[in-house]
């Protein structure tokens, strides 16, 4: 097969990447996410309308005639499906949601409650602080293993490249005000699984061939091992795309987030080992004695 | 790596077809529990309704004081030591001891086999810490004494929830602790939890109390208003019976007013008290108490001497129903706050599954079309394992009867997808020592050797996520969890037995042909 000189790209794609951070933060930070009931509180109600004059428009309204704070209408799949979401909570009252449906059956006709999620404050906390927990422990084992798997010039890589994934994806949620739930974050960790998999086989490849290869600069030896896992790093990530893909366009609406976050992960994953992981070992200029001195030590 | 033994390939066989079977008895139908086992699918996809519950504590705290009030008084009494001036402040108990006792007060509550406040050898604590300040003593509740005393009210609380939901008749719920302070309630196939929520909701404190003529009750009186909410009434606090003494409750109809009513019969203790002051209060009217609202009020005509009344108010059925029902079930030691509530009908919970069986029919159809198009006949070899994969999977979770939930169908397919990777670089390595060696076993064989250390690092990679999810996660994204790292060490399993054994016999059989892979 040709070969490909990637290493021709490392600096402009490292800026375009660190552009791209850089964007991902200034979102984040100014904008924020868009948290669902699972980590804001509040109550979400799917539901059915029976026919599709019913709009958002309209359904809308009538909430917000409930008094029940914030009211967000969105269409979900169907053009009869909505999922509506507000501020207010009261899971204590039992009558709460019958009064909602009463309501709206009165304003819009029949109406059928699919699903409802009622997450009081210090649940949503509670599940928050889990979740960053979550994706914290799991960057931190990352580090640990790879740490004890490699020397330390390729951990740096990796977890660049980790960070460099889980940002740019927070990133694009951000920017498109794509809600962030509890399958988010599951998403989130399989990407870092991901991505550290991807990066760990290349950088196998790399210290095998600085075994091998005396002589070659890390520059060039970077590109080799590229090369040499070519064809296993497109296979992989097509299929694993491809059933993602299956996923977002068959899997129902509530799997959609889940799987783009997912996809997302899978394509920044892929070029994060490529143009992160590689170029922090050029620039921290390793070479054969490198490895050879970490395994002298052990 | 190509070498098999006879034994090696026979176990390798009979495992794979007991846990496939697994997969099967998902659809038939056997008469063994054992072997027809299925998979339990989660909430989101059979519908129904996930409740949290939390007890609140507060009035469990202040009931415990002022119980161990009277027991201190006791206490200090038949030890001939004066104490006064006891007060319930802050959760705290505090009183004040005659100055020559003071030391000994202190022995008695600090000494190891203290009556008053016993001491917990294994947790070297005792149920109550105390603090002295002249003749002051305050006492609060050691943290293991209010470990102790949130999980007695959790136990109780758990039991009559548990009695309340299965008087309703759900199918299998699901009640578990969470914690030293909540109720996990899964409710399997119900779509509108609204009487669920009402029964766990209340308390179902009943006691019965005589309205009050005059303002100078020896217990003193408090103003309680009507559950309609319609009038307020004053009320002696003397409660005259309570509901521990409540044998059975029903709903009736009486036949004189065509009311519906609930009946009760007392136990014999309480069929005693209430003929007693029934008997004393002909002409009054007695107050019937529930949570601290007054259901109703009838005046007492005549004494109730045989245990047996009716409690009467305004009821349809369906109320009366729930009345009855929760004063069998009995009171709750602590009200119940719902804190997350989460219902699927069961249609959404069908579109689901129709939804995840669809994506993984035609992810898996893309996945096997594109490894045979880039591999051919080792093509058919990744895809023989990634089947063998997928029953093993399936099977495995019937096996260990795991919910299967929506994100759980995602792991499955995700598996789908990233379990060809091992087989990939095994493959490509292989092609890979072809170019510099002529003999193919030793090419094949190396190729295996060559690209271990790599798959077994990019799958444990995903194993370290999984098994957090697993830890950190709850409902859904366990089922997640769950999928994702069983199909971690399944896909493993499939790629170096089953794919490994096919390719060793068929390169084996094929050494001399030029171009294998």
């Amino acid at each position: 097969m040709k070969t490909i000189y990637f290493n021709k790209f490392y600096k402009s794609f490292n800026i375009l990447s660190g552009i791209l951070i850089i964007a991902s933060l200034v979102f984040l930070v100014f904008k924020g996410l868009n948290f669902g009931v699972d980590f804001k509180g509040g109550t979400l109600i799917e539901l059915r309308t029976d026919k599709s004059s019913a709009n958002i428009t309209k359904i809308r309204d009538s909430f917000n005639q409930m008094n029940l704070g914030d009211v967000s209408v969105k269409n979900f799949g169907n053009e009869t499906d909505f999922v509506v979401k507000f501020e207010k909570q009261n899971s204590n009252d039992p009558k709460f949601i019958e009064e909602i449906k009463t309501k709206l059956s009165n304003s819009i006709g029949t109406v059928d409650f699919r699903r409802v999620e009622n997450v009081g404050p210090k649940v949503s906390a509670e599940l928050l602080r889990s979740g960053v927990i979550a994706i914290a422990l799991s960057l931190a084992a990352m580090l640990l293993y790879i740490w004890i798997r490699f020397e330390w010039q390729f951990s740096l890589g990796a977890i660049l490249a980790l960070f460099h994934d889980v940002i740019i994806t927070l990133g694009v949620f951000s920017v498109f005000s794509l809600e962030i739930n509890l399958s988010i974050v599951a998403a989130v960790l399989t990407i870092v699984g991901y991505s550290m998999n991807d990066t760990v086989v290349i950088f196998d490849r790399v210290r095998e061939n600085l075994r091998k290869y005396a002589d070659i600069k890390i520059f060039e030896l970077t590109n080799i091992s590229i090369n040499e896992t070519l064809s296993r790093t497109i296979i992989t990530s097509v299929t694993t795309l491809l059933a993602l893909l299956s996923i977002f366009i068959f899997g129902g609406e509530i799997l959609k987030g889940f799987s783009l976050a997912m996809i997302l992960g899978v394509i920044f994953g892929t070029y994060s080992s490529i143009y992160i992981a590689n170029p922090v070992l050029v620039s921290l200029k390793v070479s054969q004695r490198t490895i050879v001195k970490e395994e002298k030590n052990n | 790596m190509l070498y098999f033994s006879k034994l090696r390939v026979f176990s390798v066989l009979i495992f794979t077809l007991i846990i496939s079977y697994f997969t099967i008895s998902n659809f038939t139908k056997v008469d063994d529990e054992f072997f027809s086992k299925n998979i339990k699918l989660g909430l989101d996809l059979q519908g129904g309704s996930y409740l949290l519950l939390e007890i609140d504590n507060e009035p469990v705290i202040t009931q415990r004081l002022q119980s161990k009030v009277l027991e201190f008084k006791k206490f200090f009494k038949d030890k001939d030591i004066k104490v006064r001036n006891f007060v319930i402040e802050d959760k705290s108990i505090i009183f004040d001891v005659e100055n020559s006792k003071i030391e000994d007060v202190k022995s008695l509550l600090d000494d190891d086999k203290s009556e008053i406040n016993p001491y917990f050898q294994q947790y070297k604590s005792h149920q109550f810490n105390f603090e002295n300040m002249d003749t002051s003593f305050k006492l609060e509740f050691s943290d293991y004494g209010l470990v102790l005393l949130k999980n007695s009210s959790l136990d109780q609380a758990i039991e009559i929830v548990r009695r309340r939901v299965d008087e309703v008749g759900t199918n299998e719920p699901n009640i578990l602790k969470r914690g030293n302070d909540r109720i996990l309630v899964e409710l399997p196939g119900l779509d509108d939890p609204g009487r669920i929520k009402s029964l766990l909701g209340k308390t179902a404190n009943l006691t019965f109390q005589f309205i009050s003529s005059s303002s100078e009750e020896s217990f003193g009186t408090e103003k309680l208003s009507f559950e309609d909410g319609s009038s307020e009434a004053i009320v002696s606090k003397r409660i005259v019976l309570s509901g521990d003494n409540l044998m059975d409750a029903k709903p009736t109809m009486n036949n004189q007013t065509n009311e519906t009513v609930v009946s009760f019969s007392l136990d014999r203790v309480g069929a005693k008290k209430f003929g007693k002051a029934t008997s004393n209060g002909v002409g009054k009217r007695l107050a019937i108490v529930l949570d601290g609202k007054i259901i109703s009020a009838p005046e007492v005509r005549e004494p109730i001497i045989g245990g047996n009344g009716q409690i009467s108010g305004n009821f349809t059925f369906q109320s009366a129903t729930d009345l009855a029902l929760l004063l069998r079930s009995g009171a709750l030691p602590a009200p119940l706050n719902i804190i997350e509530e989460r219902t699927v009908g069961p249609d959404l919970g069908k579109d689901s599954i129709n939804a995840g069986i669809m994506s993984l029919i035609i992810g898996f159809i893309l996945v096997v079309a594109f490894m045979f198009y880039k591999y051919r006949f080792f093509g058919l070899i990744a895809n023989l394992a990634l089947i063998s994969n997928l029953f093993l999977l399936v099977g495995i979770l019937t096996l260990f009867e795991a919910t299967l939930t929506l994100p759980g169908i995602a792991g499955i397919i995700l598996t789908v997808g990233m379990a060809v990777d091992a087989n990939v670089l095994i493959f490509e390595r292989i092609k890979e020592e072809l170019k510099n060696e002529n003999n193919s076993i030793v090419a094949f064989d190396s190729g295996y050797t060559k690209s271990r250390t790599t798959i077994l690092d990019a799958n444990i990679t995903t194993l370290i996520a999984a098994v957090i999810l697993f830890f950190m996660g709850s409902g859904p994204i366990k089922g997640f969890s769950i999928t994702l790292g069983v199909g971690i060490l399944t896909t493993l399993f499939s790629v170096y037995f089953i794919a490994r054994l096919i390719t060793a016999y068929y390169v084996i059989k094929n050494k001399h042909k030029e171009k294998l892979i």
